[in-house]
């Protein structure tokens, strides 16, 4: 099974320095980019149908289509989303601590495809070792010539630079991630324009997940037949999932996409521990829907997650088991989804500290059956277009899944007065 | 233009513009918060929910944001269907979770936009359980009322402030349901368009602070439209009163003028005419004297005997003209000193003679270039600062197009041009509030902006032949503005007479005829000192000091002196000896000053909220106030009615026989052409709609009979006013009046004063009816302005020059005399450059002696690197700083003898 994405990490050694990686063949792909044509690359890109990592999924090569390569701007703009901060995810840390230049060279290859002069790392401020390593390894990047201007005599010139965030998960929102880079409040804008149009203060911009970014020095080397043949599902490419709750062996690995999640949790995660039983599973992070037992068989791509009413979102799964009040865990996630808010819009601002108070209440005893009903409507006004970004729908989707699969344990609380799981 | 659907009934409407704006504009009541006709729209609050439905045969549709959705052709929507209505009514509920029960006691209550929205979705019972959170308050300064709670944070406040209004000390902090809107720290607002806020909030947050210290509700009080009485831009003002005393100034929308905003002298300078100061009754020989009395003695003065009479430029054109009238064209003065009299001619013949365009505030916002000569706009004409910030977003977002994002699009757009701005050039002595959009500012004394303004027309009349008097730099800059000017669609000179020096005026004028060839349309906008500069200036009088010298020369019996403290004006000596050889002083006021202590006789007068009158702003528009209320003493009435009474009694007529309504305008307009047209002004005296005068009072006014009930309990009867269309109570025609003649904005569903949606057709464009003034620019007769070859001479003996600087507040005399203006008023400065701070050996915040001319002040050093040498800047007409003679020149510490 081949692993494109973490062959090169280990974490029994440091990770590699840039001639180490050059040594493994790192950097092969972005130097023979810049002998193509940059629409060929995106052209490439597309027809490999990788989708974005981030969680929309959407394909990569035709976001990038969208920057205009004709006509007069100051700069163009690309940025690798490092803001991870979806609840249960850490794909992207672990790409970063193992391997950062492998991310440096899926930026410059996006880079070189749109013309873009300058790229930013955007990175979560509580990764400080990936902050270190990638810091270290930019400034590799640049001692070898492969930043800065004329790169390797092509007359292409691209600057780097690491941003370390503040610490709010709506920076991982490619908008609001755009004004917090710019030192303005980090609220979402409406599109359109997109960011490929108006993005990095006014300039075309592409944002791209770190394992995205990470996807393409291989993908380049080898050619969009192999990147689709490493798939088992309906989308191409390997895909980094990982696993926590009380399971046996929680952790990240790479597998081709579209595993079944039953194979994840069994045969990767170790089934759950001695004493648990699986009662369900956020499979992509926190803001998506459950999947329960009947979901067992359901392959982890895109597609087919949407099929089974959830979204594969950042692949990476959070396990709820029958030892867990499924009313404490949706309230803790209310809790950080209400917090991290920006504040700009009506419904996720107001509707979402409400549903956490709801939800406390509930599990604190104190909720009556009316406050269910408070919680349908919410699910459904705090839906897609109701809200100025996908914070709050994203909220809402444990909520509304819960609920769906639940209900019972809520109306226990509501009627005995109490939580179940406390004694 | 598109066909659109809107709940299966079509309708044709202009393509392009958001849903929203067109929606309120066909009169469908759709709910909104963050978006504003000026502003435009960013989809934060998300009240303007409609469903959006693919074609006729979409049954499920999808919820949309009006004011994010471009109107195009075959748009099929509902506003009314069941998942958007109760959409909006749960937005409501969210805000509502937080907005406190207090509006029974919040200052907006009744005049409240978010009240008025929360009606119209129907939202009435609360389910949220919870506590709600709590904000500590800021004290924001005199002006404005802080009270957080109330925020539901539509992002309104802060957008206007920063993004529109250039203010830099008012922002939005945290996050989530904690988003706080104020400043860093407590403290004054910086911002000189600050007040504007109390309108922009939706709800009770930002309240106006000078209301509070004599409440009305908006219900309550007898509204008329007016015109701001506080510099020469004649600003739309809608002004309330209760009990006999002024109590709000809002904006009332002129899409030429004002627009949506007002300056803050504007809105909070009215409480001048509540004071102590104000002349309650007649007076002759400071004794309160009876009608009887008075009019003996006015008929002894004005019968055979030599007056002359001293026209004002805050006083209307009607007072002015009645003054003329009754003591003839040959004894009419202004009260201007003759350098300001010469000031205002020439800038009246520039706006008359037909060569240049004279633009409103509204072009002022279509300009893309803007060059500013000796004039700092935030303090001599703010208003017009405010417009400036709007021009020079043209052209960079002429760049933007490429991104095709319709203009209402504000954040987009504000997004695309990041903090690009057009070109801004300005020559000031000092720097100013617009220095931060600058592309290059130049600090230089009076002459030799004149000088510098020279060589730019020069460079652009004969760009062959350069001037060869100025250095490699200056020149290299100047080629760089030429070109610049050139190149812009449409340039904007401002320049005025706040220096009193006419070669700068003259240099403004050549470098618009520069530029004003070929295809460019250029504008010169001039800015004046006072409301009625330009009116004063058409009537053509001699400068008072004119009439100094003729009383010297003659005997004069009388002088009528209109509106105006000449001591204000003028060095005490010089008024003293003027006034020694007069005996007769008659002033008409409306507060007391030092030429009222001299006065033989005192005629109060009313304030702008108490009489109709006309006014002829800098713009050559002439428009129209209305009286609010009749005020509580008889004895106080218009000027004109005064004047116009004493032209009577010298034609022999007796008290009883006096005319109460002359027709003053039409006689004006009758006998001098300049004025043509005037009576367009508003509508004619009986002008009715239905049958009815348009009542000043709302449908919802109380108290009515128990207001006086105190005095007598039988209700007083109504005053009756025959030459206006309003009526003084609320009996009257109830529709919705013509916009430019509405005495508020009410309509069903909306209270507060976003009510003026509902007057609109079009926002921002023309409205429903036109009585938004009438333009006297260019005049009748054009004739090319000349100027004579003769330079200024100098006249320093070693002294050193002074420059006025004007400000916004305490420049000003009424407004000054409000208390909430007169805090925040300048305390007397000399500001110095470093150089010249050095040779006289002073330092920042110490006290320096000024002499000019026989007096001696005491002023507070500032120092001001960036200020030239050779100069030293004073505030102009401050409280203590009066009597100066313009231009002027000073001692610094003189040694005293």
């Amino acid at each position: 099974m081949e692993k494109p994405l973490t062959q090169h990490i280990s974490f029994n050694r440091p990770a590699f320095h840039l001639k180490d990686y050059e040594r493994v063949g790192g950097y092969e792909a972005f130097r023979k980019c810049l002998t193509l044509p940059p629409a060929e690359i995106t052209a490439l890109v597309q027809e490999s149908d990788l989708k974005g990592r981030g969680g929309a999924g959407f394909n990569t090569g035709m976001k990038w289509s969208f920057v205009p390569m004709t006509g007069d701007y100051r700069h163009k703009y690309l940025i690798a989303n490092a803001d991870e901060m979806e609840p249960g995810t850490f794909k992207d840390r672990m790409l970063m601590e193992g391997n950062p230049h492998q991310l440096l060279e899926g930026m410059m290859i996006a880079a070189y495809a749109i013309q873009a002069d300058i790229s930013y790392v955007f990175l979560r401020w509580a990764y400080r070792k990936a902050a270190r390593l990638l810091d270290r390894a930019i400034a590799e990047a640049y001692e070898a010539g492969y930043l800065g201007s004329n790169i390797r005599k092509s007359g292409y010139g691209l600057e780097m630079y690491l941003h370390t965030g503040v610490g709010r998960y709506i920076c991982g929102e490619e908008t609001a991630l755009l004004n917090a880079l710019e030192g303005k409040r980090a609220t979402p804008r409406s599109k359109p324009p997109f960011p490929q149009i108006s993005g990095l203060f006014g300039q075309p911009t592409i944002v791209n997940n770190v394992e995205t970014l990470c996807n393409l020095p291989p993908l380049l080397n080898n050619g969009p037949d192999w990147y689709k043949s490493l798939s088992r599902g309906q989308d191409a490419g390997t895909k980094l999932y990982g696993v926590s709750g009380h399971v046996k062996k929680p952790g990240l690995w790479e597998l081709p996409m579209g595993t079944p999640m039953e194979e994840l949790l069994q045969d990767y995660a170790g089934g759950m521990q001695d004493g648990y039983q699986f009662r369900g599973a956020l499979p992509g992070g926190a803001s998506t829907d459950f999947l329960v037992h009947q979901h067992m068989s359901v392959a982890l791509d895109y597609q087919s997650v949407a099929a089974a009413g959830s979204r594969l979102g950042t692949g990476t799964m959070i396990v709820l088991d029958d030892r867990t009040c499924p009313v404490g865990f949706v309230h803790n996630l209310e809790h950080f989804f209400a917090q991290e808010s920006c504040g700009w819009c009506t419904p996720c601002r107001e509707g979402l500290p409400w549903t956490e108070k709801i939800l406390h209440s509930i599990e604190e005893g104190r909720g009556s059956p009316y406050d269910l009903e408070l919680l349908s409507t919410h699910c459904q006004q705090l839906g897609p277009g109701h809200t100025f970004c996908a914070l709050a729908p994203g909220a809402m989707e444990p909520l509304q899944s819960v609920l769906k699969y639940f209900r019972e344990d809520f109306e226990n609380h509501i009627t005995y007065h109490r939580c179940p799981w406390r004694h | 233009m598109a066909d659109i659907s809107i709940d299966n009934i079509p309708y044709t409407v202009a393509e392009g513009k958001n849903l929203l704006e067109v929606c309120l504009s066909l009169g469908i009541k759709l709910p909104y918060f963050c978006w504003h006709p000026a502003m435009g729209s960013v989809g934060a609050c998300r009240q303007c929910a409609v469903t959006v439905f693919k074609d006729v045969n979409d049954t499920r549709g999808r919820l949309m944001m009006a004011c994010m959705e471009p109107v195009r052709d075959g748009l099929y929507i509902s506003v009314n269907n069941a998942s958007a209505r109760a959409f909006r009514a749960q937005n409501i509920e969210w805000l509502m979770t937080n907005h406190p029960h207090d509006c029974a006691i919040c200052d907006e209550g009744g005049a409240c936009h978010l009240q008025d929205m929360t009606v119209l979705t129907g939202h009435a019972y609360r389910k949220y359980n919870y506590p709600k959170r709590t904000h500590l308050n800021q004290n924001l300064g005199p002006l404005i009322h802080h009270e957080m709670n109330r925020c539901i944070q539509c992002y309104r406040c802060v957008r206007y402030y920063k993004e529109y209004a250039g203010g830099r000390d008012l922002d939005v902090f945290a996050a989530h349901d904690l988003v706080y809107f104020g400043r860093a720290h407590e403290g004054n607002l910086e911002n000189e368009f600050s007040g504007n806020l109390t309108e922009v909030c939706p709800t009770g947050v930002f309240t106006d602070k000078t209301l509070r210290q004599h409440y009305t509700r908006k219900w309550d009080m007898t509204m008329a439209p007016s015109i701001c009485p506080h510099c020469s831009l004649g600003c739309n003002v809608i002004a309330g009163e209760r009990y006999g005393s002024l109590r709000q100034i809002t904006n009332r929308h002129n899409p030429f003028v004002n627009g949506y905003f007002l300056c803050d002298r504007g809105r909070y300078g009215y409480d001048f005419s509540n004071q102590p100061q104000r002349i309650p009754e007649p007076l002759i020989d400071n004794v309160v004297a009876t009608p009887e009395i008075l009019f003996n003695k006015l008929s002894e003065i004005v019968i055979n005997n030599k007056l002359i009479g001293i026209g004002s430029p805050r006083a209307s054109l009607e007072a002015n003209f009645a003054l003329r009238q009754l003591v003839g064209v040959e004894n009419f003065y202004q009260s201007l000193s003759e350098p300001e009299t010469e000031l205002t001619k020439k800038i009246l013949a520039i706006n008359q003679s037909g060569t240049i365009h004279t633009p409103s505030m509204a072009d002022i916002e279509r300009t893309d270039a803007v060059l500013i000569l000796g004039e700092d706009p935030t303090n001599s004409a703010p208003r017009l600062a405010l417009s400036l910030r709007q021009a020079l977003r043209n052209q960079p977002l002429e760049e933007a197009e490429s991104i095709r994002v319709p203009s209402w699009n504000d954040a987009a757009l504000r997004e695309k041009i990041q903090d690009q701005s057009g070109p801004l050039y300005i020559a000031y002595p000092r720097s100013t509030k617009l220095d931060d959009l600058a592309t290059h500012t130049n600090h230089l004394a009076p002459n030799a902006i004149a000088d510098w303004a020279f060589a730019l027309a020069q460079l652009l009349e004969q760009p062959d032949s350069p001037p060869a008097s100025l250095s490699n730099q200056n020149h290299a800059d100047l080629m760089a503005i030429a070109q610049t000017l050139k190149r812009s669609k449409r340039p904007l000179i401002v320049s005025g007479m706040s220096l009193f020096n006419e070669q700068i005026l003259q240099a403004a004028y050549r470098i618009a005829l520069a530029l004003n060839k070929q295809d460019q349309k250029t504008d010169l906008a001039l800015i004046l000192p006072e409301s009625n500069s330009t009116g004063l200036a058409l009537l053509q009088a001699p400068s008072i000091e004119k009439a100094f010298s003729r009383a010297s020369n003659e005997s004069i019996d009388g002088v009528l002196v209109l509106e105006q403290d000449l001591y204000r004006q003028f060095p005490l000596e010089k008024v003293d000896g003027f006034l020694s050889r007069i005996e007769h002083l008659i002033v008409i006021d409306q507060i007391h000053h030092g030429t009222t202590s001299k006065a033989t006789i005192v005629l109060p007068s009313t304030t702008f909220a108490e009489s109709s009158g006309t006014l002829v702003n800098s713009e050559g528009r002439g428009q129209r106030y209305y009286a609010v209320f009749v005020p509580g003493s008889e004895a106080i009435r218009p000027a004109w009615s005064w004047l116009n009474d004493l032209r009577q009694i010298k034609g022999g007529l007796q008290v009883e026989e006096l005319d109460q309504h002359p027709d003053l305008l039409s006689e004006l307009i009758e006998l001098l052409p300049e004025f043509a047209g005037l009576d367009r002004v508003g509508p004619k005296p009986g002008y009715l709609i239905h049958e009815q005068k348009i009542p000043r009072e709302p449908h919802r006014f109380s108290g009515r009979t128990a207001m006086s009930a105190h005095l007598t309990i039988s209700e007083p009867k109504p005053p009756v006013d025959t030459h206006s269309p309003y009526g003084f109570t609320m009996e009257g025609y109830r529709g919705l009046p013509p916009a430019p003649l509405a005495p508020y904005y009410w309509a069903p569903s909306w209270n507060s004063g976003q009510a003026v949606n509902q007057y609109q057709q079009d926002f921002n464009g023309e409205l429903k009816e036109n009585f938004y003034g009438f333009r006297l620019f260019p005049g009748p007769v054009q004739t090319p302005v000349s100027w004579s070859a003769e330079q200024p001479e100098n006249i320093s003996n070693g002294d050193i020059e002074l420059v006025p600087f004007v400000h916004i507040f305490g420049s000003e005399w009424l407004s000054s005399l409000s208390p909430g203006i007169a805090s925040l008023a300048p305390k007397p400065y000399l500001a110095l450059s470093v150089l010249e701070a050095t040779r006289y050996g002073l330092e920042p915040d110490i006290e320096a002696k000024l002499q000019i001319g026989a007096k001696t002040f005491t002023l507070t050093v500032q120092i001001h690197p960036e200020m030239p040498e050779g100069i030293a800047g004073i505030p102009y007409q401050i409280m203590g700083l009066t009597g100066i003679e313009w231009p002027s020149f000073g001692k610094i510490n003189p040694e005293t003898s």
